[in-house]
């Protein structure tokens, strides 16, 4: 069986826009997305609101890790979400927005709601 | 009572020697004996195991092993003063100032002198050997002068040598006779990874190597090998072994072994029965030890037996580490697998840099012995095992290492001290010993070579009181030790020294750390390449974060000096970006709201109009505010303003462990509140004094007098080291009070020992403190101006990158008092916290 993929797709930059470990914010559609390059040129797409304080920033946090766990903490007080799952690490119940990301001849691509 | 008390004699004031007297002493309430100790170096007994921190901050005093009111009516020490022959017959000896002393028991606790090569040359000014306080103050000056060191012997003491070479700056090299570093202690294997790990270090190893000469080559020497090769150097540290001083003991007839060590019998007594001997000098089962564990059961030997006790010495354990600057390497036991059928479990590691073997029993149950290199945590809870049987097996051993929450009562955590793991338990639990210090004065486990002080801190931890000192998840060591890290080895990028000292990928805290460390050690612009992913927000956009996600900009005003053009044309940058402005604390101006795609036009508005950035955004400096002082002030009576100014722009860019703030006051009346900062400065009639360690905030503290009557020249000295000296040694965020606090811990009272550190220059560090800081200022740029002089980085300052001049809709504002203040948007989001 085929499944087709009806989605809308949203090219967003070049992927070598991106620095690694470092996150960028995009407008797609209505949505703030923030996307992220990590260490070994993988891309990780989140909602960009900080669930914590309100404001769209998460795309301006610190990229790490936490066991085998890629993540980005809030630039505002610093509370850790997985880049993969989107949940808080830090307070079980929060989670924010995952995107499907890819990167298509050199372009980030974000899939649409 | 003092006539029946027999005269028992010290030769010797060395480790081993101070234990004996201590060990008599405390067996020995009724004074039956009374001790004399005759020394030939001119200071009492120092810990010789950890000689080389002398190099690296340990003080003379902090070394020092003999306790206040060690030496009172019935025991007596001379130092400075050499024992130059025993008359057995008469039971006398004589010293070097000719003091003649009787004994009815003698005990020679003479030590060891470093081997030195019989090779031509060997004794030219620039050769040196690595055993006293002495010998290392020769070290130290020679190596003010010369840019390179080899060390002879790389062996346990010569990696130590060389360590230290390395601490004092010198590009080091070690040349070894064997096929490989440390070849009494660790097997081919675990001396390949040594190498390469000792290496990657920036110390060079000629392994197979002998060396045939010395020569004068220029204004340094010149070493010839066999292979015809030669190697210029600086100078020449010769630590290939050691040779007891047997000399007294042969001069008076004594047995003494074919190749040396004064024959002694199991309870360490010589062929003469009234004398003894311990320690290096002593050839114990027909070996000499050259570790101070079996030289301190020796001594509790000799102590029991002239109580009348029947103590015996049996053959010791010469397990050994050694930490260089992160490379561990270990050996217990059995280590060269001599048990007849034993086998050898080896785990190699080499792109990690780890060489792990266990030697078993032929059967696998019991340990017998092992070889540890580059990740030696196991060490001391293995070492505990060696002898027992085993309840995992070896391969579960080596890969996930010991379990310590089982190790028994009786097994010895410090063998050093034969310490074992009950009573540091009962110290925890009975003594309420909170940390690694107190259970160190407690048991004295710990106190000699330091290898069992990661066993203590996870007895402490699964106590339940000791703190990780774990920066975090990412980095094992803390601040202090990272930055010593970064700044010998000379790694520049967090990939790079993550990969060799941390694990992971790193987090909000390391990340900072490491970029803080970077910028402290000049290393370019903070956004330049991979540091830009290091950084918080703030140092990321060079502005400050503020609740909606706006920033702040505050330009530097040095001083709190303004023109009225400035003044004007930030005005007029706050009316034109619409932009909130208030007066700060630190006499500047907060100008706030600005969008991130806002900032690099602002930041032009403002470096054309001759303002820089005012790191108001950086664990950096941030002002020195100052008073109008002696210029206007009736009662100033220096020019505090102009003194501020030029203390800002010394130290502006300064990125430090947490923000510095420092103040200027023209006279007593301290109107700039100086003694509310990290550097307080207050004018007296002479000059300046000089407060350090004030701040505000969740814990306000006043600075404390640290030099009064200072000049420009002489303040200016005192503030670049003392700043410097926090950069490199601060943990993470903390201010200088917490520092302080935290060396008073450490060292008694911290004050004191910043005095005699940036004052006496007792650690020899002002020199490279104030040069550092010299580099510092010279390479100082502003770093908005550098941003908005590259592309790439303007490029990074949108608020999308698929639309980026379009605001961040979310941000929204109203007005109060004629000014803006953010939205709060909609209702938000409740977080519980537990």
């Amino acid at each position: 069986m085929t499944v087709l993929d009806v989605r809308t797709w949203t090219v967003v930059c070049r992927f070598d826009l991106l620095l690694p470990e470092r996150g960028v914010a995009a407008l797609v559609g209505d949505s703030q997305v923030a996307i992220f390059r990590g260490f070994a040129g993988e891309v990780y797409a989140l909602g960009n609101r900080d669930p914590f304080s309100d404001a769209y920033v998460l795309s301006r946090g610190i990229v790490g890790s936490r066991g085998t766990v890629p993540t980005v903490a809030s630039p505002m007080h610093k509370q850790v979400f997985s880049l993969v799952t989107g949940e808080c690490l830090d307070e079980p119940g929060i989670a924010v927005p995952v995107y499907d990301v890819r990167v298509r001849d050199g372009d980030v691509e974000v899939a649409g709601p | 009572m003092s006539t029946q008390q027999r005269r028992l004699v010290v030769v010797g004031n060395g480790m081993v020697g101070q234990r004996l007297v201590e060990a008599v002493r405390q067996r020995d309430p009724q004074r039956r004996w009374r001790i004399t100790v005759l020394g030939e170096e001119p200071r009492p007994a120092y810990d010789r195991v950890a000689l080389t921190s002398y190099l690296t901050g340990a003080t003379e005093a902090e070394l020092g092993l003999v306790p206040d009111g060690c030496y009172d009516g019935d025991s007596s020490l001379v130092v400075g003063e050499a024992v130059t022959g025993i008359d057995r017959s008469a039971r006398l000896v004589t010293t070097t100032a000719g003091r003649v002393v009787p004994y009815d028991a003698l005990v020679l606790a003479t030590g060891s002198k470093p081997f030195v090569p019989p090779v031509p040359g060997a004794d030219l000014d620039g050769c040196f050997v690595y055993r006293t306080i002495d010998d290392l103050d020769a070290i130290r000056e020679r190596a003010a002068s010369v840019t390179s060191g080899v060390v002879v012997g790389g062996g346990l003491l010569g990696l130590e040598a060389a360590n230290a070479l390395l601490a004092l700056g010198l590009s080091t090299g070690v040349v070894e006779f064997a096929p490989r570093l440390m070849p009494a202690q660790v097997d081919q294997g675990g001396g390949e990874v040594l190498r390469r790990k000792v290496e990657a270090l920036g110390l060079t190893a000629r392994l197979d190597t002998a060396t045939e000469r010395i020569a004068v080559a220029g204004s340094g020497l010149r070493l010839s090998f066999a292979d015809g090769s030669a190697l210029d150097t600086g100078m020449v540290v010769f630590s290939a072994g050691i040779r007891p001083r047997d000399e007294l003991a042969r001069s008076a007839g004594l047995a003494v072994g074919e190749r040396g060590g004064i024959v002694v019998d199991e309870a360490c007594r010589t062929s003469d029965p009234a004398i003894w001997a311990i320690g290096e000098c002593a050839l114990a089962g027909g070996r000499v030890y050259g570790l101070v564990a079996p030289g301190y059961d020796m001594a509790e030997v000799v102590a029991d037996r002239l109580l009348g006790g029947d103590a015996a010495f049996a053959e010791a354990d010469t397990s050994t580490k050694l930490k260089l600057l992160g490379v561990d390497v270990a050996s217990f036991g059995d280590a060269h697998a001599t048990t007849p059928d034993a086998l050898e479990v080896v785990y190699a590691d080499p792109v990690g840099g780890v060489y792990k073997k266990l030697v078993v029993t032929d059967d696998a149950s019991t340990l017998l012995g092992g070889v540890l290199v580059g990740d030696a945590s196991a060490y001391a809870a293995l070492r505990t095992m060696v002898g027992r049987p085993l309840a995992d097996t070896p391969e579960q051993l080596l890969l996930a290492g010991p379990s310590t929450s089982d190790l028994g009562d009786d097994a010895q955590v410090c063998s050093c001290q034969n310490v074992s793991a009950g009573a540091v338990r009962a110290a925890i639990h009975d003594e309420g010993c909170a940390d690694v210090a107190a259970v160190k004065a407690c048991t004295r486990a710990g106190t000699v070579c330091g290898s069992c002080v990661p066993l203590l801190k996870t007895l402490l931890t699964q106590s339940g009181v000791e703190a990780d000192p774990a920066l975090c998840e990412h980095f094992s060591m803390g601040r202090a030790e990272l930055f010593d890290i970064v700044r010998v080895t000379g790694l520049r990028t967090f990939s790079e020294i993550i990969a060799r000292h941390g694990s992971g990928r790193g987090c909000d805290i390391c990340k900072p750390v490491v970029a803080s460390i970077l910028a402290s050690l000049g290393s370019g612009h903070v956004l330049d390449g991979e540091q830009a992913a290091l950084q918080d927000t703030n140092d990321h956009f060079l502005a400050n974060i503020q609740r909606n996600g706006t920033y702040s900009v505050v330009p530097r005003v040095p001083g709190g000096e303004l023109t009225a053009e400035g003044l004007i044309a930030i005005g007029e940058v706050a009316r034109d970006f619409g932009l909130y402005s208030k007066i700060t604390g630190g006499q500047r101006i907060d100008l706030l709201g600005a969008r991130v795609e806002q900032l690099p036009a602002i930041w032009k508005r403002l470096v054309d109009a001759g303002f820089e950035s005012g790191h108001a955004y950086g664990k950096a400096l941030r002002t020195v505010k100052s008073c109008v002082g002696s210029t206007w002030c009736r009662y100033g009576v220096q020019d505090s303003t102009s003194l501020a100014i030029m203390l800002e722009l010394r130290y502006r860019g300064l990125r430090a462990p947490h923000k510095i703030k420092a103040g200027v006051s023209g006279c007593a009346r301290e109107c700039a509140e100086a003694r509310s900062k990290d550097v307080g400065i207050i004018a007296s009639e002479n000059g300046w004094n000089l407060y350090v360690g004030g701040n505000g905030g969740f814990r306000p503290r006043h600075a404390e007098l640290f030099a009064s009557d200072l000049s420009d020249a002489q303040l200016v000295a005192l503030v670049d080291r003392f700043l410097m000296f926090y950069v490199r040694t601060a943990d993470r965020l903390q201010r200088t009070a917490a520092w302080i606090e935290a060396l008073t811990e450490e060292h008694g009272d911290g004050l004191a020992y910043l005095h005699r550190v940036l004052v006496e220059d007792e650690l020899g560090l002002c020199a490279d403190l104030e040069a550092a800081m010299d580099r510092h200022a010279g390479s100082y740029t502003d770093e908005w101006a550098a941003v908005l002089d590259d592309e790439e980085k303007l490029g990074r300052f949108v608020s999308f990158v698929n639309a980026p001049d379009a605001p961040d809709p979310s941000i929204r504002f109203e007005t109060e008092r004629g000014q803006i203040r953010p939205v709060v948007a909609g209702p938000t989001l409740e977080v519980v916290r537990r």
